[in-house]
C-alpha cells in the first residue's frame, strides 16, 4: 500500500519513546535538565505525530474497506508442525479501538511530560524519571497496538515494571519503595490470573493472535454459555477479567492504588489515571467476543465493577490527603467502565475510559499544582481559600470537577449517562442502575467536598510560612489543554441526545459490531427509547446537582457539620477512615502467613537444613572419605607391597573368572 | 614323561613363594632377589609351554626365545637397581626397606 | 614311575625347598645363595625339558652374572641380618593370607586345566640351537635390537649412579 508510510512502519510509535527512555537512561546522568527535557518530550511529541498521522492514515485508506491494519513484523516465538505451527510474532495491529487508545495515550502523554518537566525541575534523579517514563510509554503503546496476547502481555507486564520504578522513584523513602513492591505484587496475582487464561485459550483455540481467535470464535458453532454454565469461555473471561482487576484495581485488588500516590504527581496522573489502569477495561472490551459467548463472565464484571465503583467512592467520601481522594475517585470510575463492559455497552466503557483520562488526568495534574503552590502540603484540612491565590489552577480544576460529576455539557456528563443508561435498559439491570446513580451521588459529594475544602474558606495554613504561588506555564498549559478536552471531549456523542448520531459508539461500531445489541435500543422501539435517554438523563443532572448542593452545605454553609457527623456516626465514619481495614486484613490473612512460612519453612528448613546441609554435607564428606584414604600414602614400601598383590589379585580373580567360578563351588563343598 | 601340567603347577608355586618373600622381608636386597625368583618361575611356565607344543608348530620355539629376552631384561634391571639400592643405602644408612618412608603424606 | 618323573621331583623339591629358604634365612647372603640353588635346580628341569640352549644361557647368565652381582653388592654394603621393624599392619597381618591366596588360585587354575594342555610326544628331545638362532636373527631381529639398546641404557644408567657427587 503506497500511501501509507506510517502504518506499513507502525513500530515507529512505540520505538521513539523506548529510543528516548534508553538514551535518557544510559547518557543523561550527567545532563542539564534542559537536554533530558528535548530527548524525553521530542521522543514522545514525535510519537504522537506519528500516532496521528497512522489514525489519519487508517481512517482515509483502511477503515472504507471494512478490515482492520495488521501488520507482522518479525517471529518472535515459533514451533515447527510437530508442535502445530504456533507462531507468535511481534505483530501490530490498528483498528477503530486501537486509534481511540494510541491517542489517549500519546495525546495525554505528551501533555503529561510536558506538565513534569516543570514539576520535577527541582528533583533529584531527573533523568531518571523521565527515561522511565518514556520506557512507559514504550510498554503501553506495545499493549494497544499489539495482534495478539503474549505481546499484549509483554506490553502489560512492562507497564507493571514501569509503575513499580515510578511509584517507588523516591526509593530512599521507606513508604514509597514499599509502595510500589506492593503494587507490583498485587498486581502479579492478577497477572497469574491472566497467563491461565491465555493458557486456556491457546489450548482450545490453538492460537492467540487476535484476529485468528476472534475469527474462530464467531465462524465456529460456539455455544453461548448461559448464567451459572462454566465453560470455556466463561472461564478464560474470568481468569482474563482476573488479570484485569489487578491492574485496573477492582475488588479484591486494587489495594495498590492508594498507596501508589507515593509517587511523583505526574505519574499518578499519567499511569494511575489515564492510561495504565485503564488496560484492564482494553483488554476486556478487545476480548469482548469471548465475554458475550459468557453469561456469567458479564455478570460478574458487571457487579464486580458497580460494587468497586460504590465502595470507593464512600471511601473517598472522608479521606483528607487530596491525591487519596483522587486515587479512589479513580477506583470508583474504573468500576464504572467495568460496569459498562459487564452489560454489554463495550464503546460507552471506552468512551468513558477516554474522558475519564481528560478529566482525571487534569485532576491530578492540577491537584499537583496545588501540592506545588502549598510547598508540598496535601493534606487538604491545612488548604482552604486557595482560590484568589492560584487562580488558574482553580479554573482548570474546577472544570475538571465539573466534568467527573457528570455536569452537562461537559464530557463526563454524556459518558457516565450512556453507561448508566445501559445498565438501566438490559434485564435485571436496575439494581446496578440504582447503585450506580448513587455512585455518581457520591462522586458529585466528594469532588466537591475536595473543591471547597481546598479553594473556598478561610486559609487553614500558616500564610507567613507558606507562600503560595502560582505554578509556571510549563504546567499551566497542558492544565488548560486538558481542561478543553474535558470541556468538548464529551461532544462526540452528544448529538443522540437530541435524536442525532452517537459518532463515537458509530466510530467503534466496526470492533464491537452487532455485540452492543444488548446495549439500548434492543428492546424497546425508538421514540420510547429516546423519551427513556432524556429521562434518565435529566435524572443523573438532579443528582449531580443534589451531591453538589450537599457538598455546599457541608462544607461551605456549615463548615463544623462534618465534624459533628462524623462524631454522631463514629462506628461508620472510622470504617470509612480506615478504608474498611482492607489492608489490615490482607496483612493478616496472606502476608502474615506468607511472611513466616518464608522465614520458619522456607528459609530455616529448606535453605539452610537441607539445601546448605547438602552442599555442605557434600564437602564434609568428601573431607572424611580423604582423611580416611590418606591413610594408604603411609610411605611404608611394604604396606605399597601388599597393596600390589592386592591389586594383582583382584585382577586375577576378575580376569579368570569364568574359570575360577566352578572352583568355588568345589571348594565350599 | 613329565605332564606340562606339573611344570606349570611348580611354575605356580615358585610364583606364589616369590611374592610371599616380596612381601615379608625387609632388606631391600632380598626383596629384590624375590623378584628374580618370581621371573624365574615365568621363564620355567614358559619353557613349559613350549615343550608342549608338537614339533611341526610354526611357534614352538617362540617360549625360549622369550626366556633368552626375560634373561637379559633382567639381567639389565638388576644391574641399575642395584646400583640404586647402592645409593639409597649409603643415604640412608640403613638397607632395611622401612626406613625408606619419605613417600609419605 | 619312570626315570624323567624322579628326576622332575627332585629337581622341583630342590626348587622349593631353595626357594623357602630364601624366604626364612636372615642373612641375605643365605637368600642369595638359596637363590643359586633354585636357579640350578631350573636349569636342571629345563635340560629335563629339551631346552638346552635356555639351560646354558641360564646357568651362564642367571647364575654366573647376575647371581654373582647380588653377592658382590652384599658383600660391598657389608648387609647384616635384617633388623625387624613391623611398621606396615597391612603386610604383617595380611601378607600371609595374601601369598597363600596368590598360590592358591593359581595352583588351582593350573591343577584344574593344566591336564588339558598338550605333553610332549617324545621325551627328551633336544630343541636345536641353530633353528633358535635362526629364529632370533630373523623373526625377533627387532626385539634382538631393542633389548641389546636396553642393556647399553642400562650400562648408561649404572654408569651415572655409580658416578660420586663433584665436591
Amino acid at each position: 500500500m503506497p500511501n501509507q508510510p506510517i502504518l506499513e512502519h507502525l513500530w515507529i510509535i512505540p520505538l521513539l519513546p523506548l529510543l528516548g527512555g534508553a538514551i535518557n537512561g544510559l547518557f543523561g546522568t550527567k545532563w542539564p535538565n534542559k537536554i533530558v527535557n528535548t530527548v524525553a518530550l521530542s521522543a514522545t511529541g514525535l510519537s504522537f505525530l506519528a500516532a496521528v498521522e497512522a489514525v489519519r492514515e487508517f481512517i482515509t485508506y483502511v477503515a472504507p474497506t471494512g478490515q482492520i491494519f495488521r501488520k507482522e513484523f518479525f517471529d518472535w516465538i515459533f514451533t515447527g508442525a510437530s508442535a502445530g505451527n504456533f507462531r507468535i510474532g511481534f505483530d501490530l495491529q490498528m483498528d477503530q479501538l486501537t486509534v481511540v487508545m494510541v491517542l489517549v495515550v500519546t495525546g495525554v502523554g505528551f501533555l503529561i511530560h510536558i506538565y513534569a518537566t516543570g514539576y520535577m525541575a527541582h528533583e533529584g534523579g531527573y533523568y531518571r524519571f523521565f527515561s522511565y517514563l518514556n520506557l512507559f510509554m514504550f510498554f503501553m503503546l506495545i499493549l494497544v497496538l499489539a495482534a495478539n496476547y503474549v505481546l499484549l502481555f509483554v506490553g502489560w507486564e512492562g507497564v507493571g515494571l514501569a509503575s513499580y520504578l515510578l511509584i517507588g522513584f523516591y526509593f530512599l523513602k521507606k513508604s514509597a519503595s514499599d509502595a510500589g513492591k506492593k503494587a507490583f505484587i498485587v498486581n502479579r496475582i492478577g497477572d497469574f490470573g491472566f497467563m491461565l487464561g491465555m493458557f486456556l485459550l491457546f489450548r482450545t483455540f490453538h492460537t492467540l493472535d487476535f484476529s485468528q481467535l476472534f475469527h474462530q470464535v464467531a465462524t465456529q458453532d460456539w455455544p453461548h454459555e448461559g448464567w451459572g454454565v462454566f465453560g470455556t469461555f466463561t472461564v478464560a473471561g474470568l481468569l482474563l477479567f482476573t488479570g484485569a482487576c489487578g491492574k485496573s484495581a477492582q475488588l479484591p485488588l486494587y489495594v495498590w492504588l492508594p498507596d501508589a500516590m507515593e509517587g511523583p504527581t505526574p505519574v499518578s496522573a499519567l499511569i494511575h489515571a489515564a492510561t495504565m489502569v485503564t488496560a484492564g477495561v482494553y483488554v476486556v472490551a478487545r476480548s469482548h467476543i469471548l465475554f458475550q459467548h459468557s453469561e456469567t463472565a458479564l455478570v460478574v464484571v458487571a457487579i464486580v465493577g458497580c460494587a468497586t465503583a460504590f465502595f470507593a467512592a464512600t471511601i473517598g467520601l472522608v479521606q483528607t490527603d487530596i491525591k487519596k481522594v483522587l486515587a479512589y475517585s479513580t477506583v470508583s470510575q474504573l468500576g464504572y467502565m467495568f460496569l459498562a463492559c459487564g452489560v454489554g455497552a463495550f464503546s460507552a466503557g471506552i468512551f468513558h475510559l477516554m474522558t475519564h483520562a481528560f478529566f482525571k488526568a487534569l485532576l491530578f495534574l492540577a491537584a499537583g499544582s496545588v501540592i506545588h503552590a502549598m510547598g508540598g502540603e496535601q493534606d487538604m484540612l491545612r488548604m482552604g481559600g486557595l482560590r484568589k491565590s492560584i487562580k488558574y489552577t482553580f479554573a482548570t480544576m474546577f472544570i475538571a470537577t465539573l466534568a467527573i460529576a457528570g455536569i452537562p455539557p461537559l464530557a463526563g456528563f454524556f459518558s457516565k449517562d450512556s453507561i448508566l443508561l445501559s445498565a438501566y435498559s438490559i434485564p435485571g439491570g436496575h439494581p446496578l442502575y440504582f447503585v450506580g446513580l448513587l455512585t455518581a451521588l457520591l462522586t458529585a459529594l466528594y469532588m466537591f467536598r475536595l473543591v471547597f475544602l481546598t479553594f473556598w474558606g478561610k486559609p487553614r495554613y500558616d500564610e507567613h510560612h507558606v507562600h503560595v504561588h502560582e505554578s509556571p506555564w510549563s504546567m499551566l498549559g497542558p492544565l488548560v489543554v486538558l481542561a478543553v478536552l474535558s470541556v468538548v471531549g464529551g461532544w462526540l456523542a452528544a448529538p443522540a441526545l437530541w435524536g442525532g448520531k452517537d459518532y463515537f459508539t458509530e466510530f467503534l461500531a466496526p470492533v464491537f459490531g452487532s455485540g452492543e445489541a444488548a446495549g439500548a435500543a434492543a428492546a424497546i422501539d425508538e421514540a420510547a427509547a429516546h423519551s427513556l435517554e432524556i429521562a434518565l438523563a435529566i435524572v443523573a443532572v438532579l443528582t449531580a446537582a443534589l451531591g453538589i448542593a450537599v457538598a455546599y452545605w457541608l462544607y461551605l454553609r456549615q463548615p463544623k457539620k462534618p465534624a459533628e457527623l462524623a462524631k454522631s456516626l463514629q462506628p461508620v465514619y472510622r470504617t470509612l477512615y480506615n478504608k474498611y481495614w482492607v489492608d489490615e486484613l490482607y496483612a493478616a490473612t496472606v502476608v502474615r502467613p506468607l511472611v513466616w512460612i518464608s522465614d520458619h519453612v522456607l528459609w530455616k528448613i529448606v535453605d539452610v537444613e537441607a539445601i546448605d546441609g547438602t552442599v555442605n554435607g557434600i564437602a564434609h564428606g568428601a573431607t572424611a572419605i580423604g582423611d580416611r584414604v590418606r591413610h594408604t600414602q603411609s610411605g611404608n614400601t611394604r604396606s605399597y607391597a601388599a597393596w600390589v598383590v592386592v591389586g594383582a589379585l583382584v585382577v586375577i580373580v576378575i580376569v579368570f573368572w569364568p574359570t575360577l567360578r566352578p572352583m568355588i563351588g568345589m571348594v565350599t563343598k | 614323561m613329565v605332564p606340562t601340567q606339573y611344570y606349570l603347577v611348580l611354575s605356580a608355586i615358585l610364583f606364589g613363594l616369590g611374592v610371599a618373600a616380596f612381601v615379608f622381608r625387609r632388606n631391600v636386597i632380598t626383596i629384590f632377589m624375590s623378584i628374580e625368583l618370581m621371573l624365574n618361575a615365568v621363564n620355567l611356565s614358559f619353557v613349559a609351554f613350549s615343550q608342549s607344543m608338537p614339533a611341526t608348530n610354526a611357534h614352538k620355539l617362540d617360549g625360549q626365545l622369550f626366556v633368552l629376552f626375560v634373561i637379559v631384561v633382567a639381567a639389565a634391571e638388576a644391574a641399575v637397581g642395584l646400583g640404586i639400592i647402592i645409593l639409597t643405602a649409603r643415604n640412608r644408612q640403613s638397607l632395611n626397606v622401612e626406613r625408606v618412608d619419605l613417600l609419605k603424606l | 614311575m619312570s626315570a624323567p618323573l624322579i628326576i622332575f621331583f627332585v629337581l622341583a623339591a630342590l626348587a622349593v625347598i631353595g626357594a623357602v629358604s630364601l624366604i626364612l634365612q636372615k642373612h641375605p647372603i643365605h637368600s642369595a645363595l638359596s637363590l643359586i640353588v633354585v636357579m640350578v635346580a631350573l636349569a636342571g628341569l629345563y635340560l629335563l625339558m629339551g631346552a638346552e640352549f635356555v639351560a646354558a644361557v641360564q646357568i651362564i647368565v642367571y647364575g654366573g652374572a647376575i647371581m654373582v652381582l647380588f653377592v658382590l653388592v652384599i658383600m660391598l654394603l657389608n648387609a647384616g641380618e635384617e633388623e625387624r621393624t613391623d611398621f606396615s599392619k597391612l603386610a604383617k597381618f595380611g601378607g600371609l593370607p595374601l601369598a597363600l591366596a596368590l598360590t592358591g588360585l593359581l595352583a588351582a587354575a593350573m591343577v584344574r586345566h593344566g591336564s588339558s594342555i598338550p605333553n610332549l610326544e617324545t621325551p627328551g628331545a633336544l630343541a636345536p640351537t641353530g633353528q633358535l638362532s635362526t629364529l632370533l636373527f630373523t623373526t625377533f631381529v627387532y626385539p634382538f635390537e631393542l633389548t641389546s639398546f636396553l642393556i647399553l641404557v642400562a650400562i648408561m644408567g649404572a654408569l651415572v649412579l655409580a658416578q660420586r657427587e663433584k665436591s
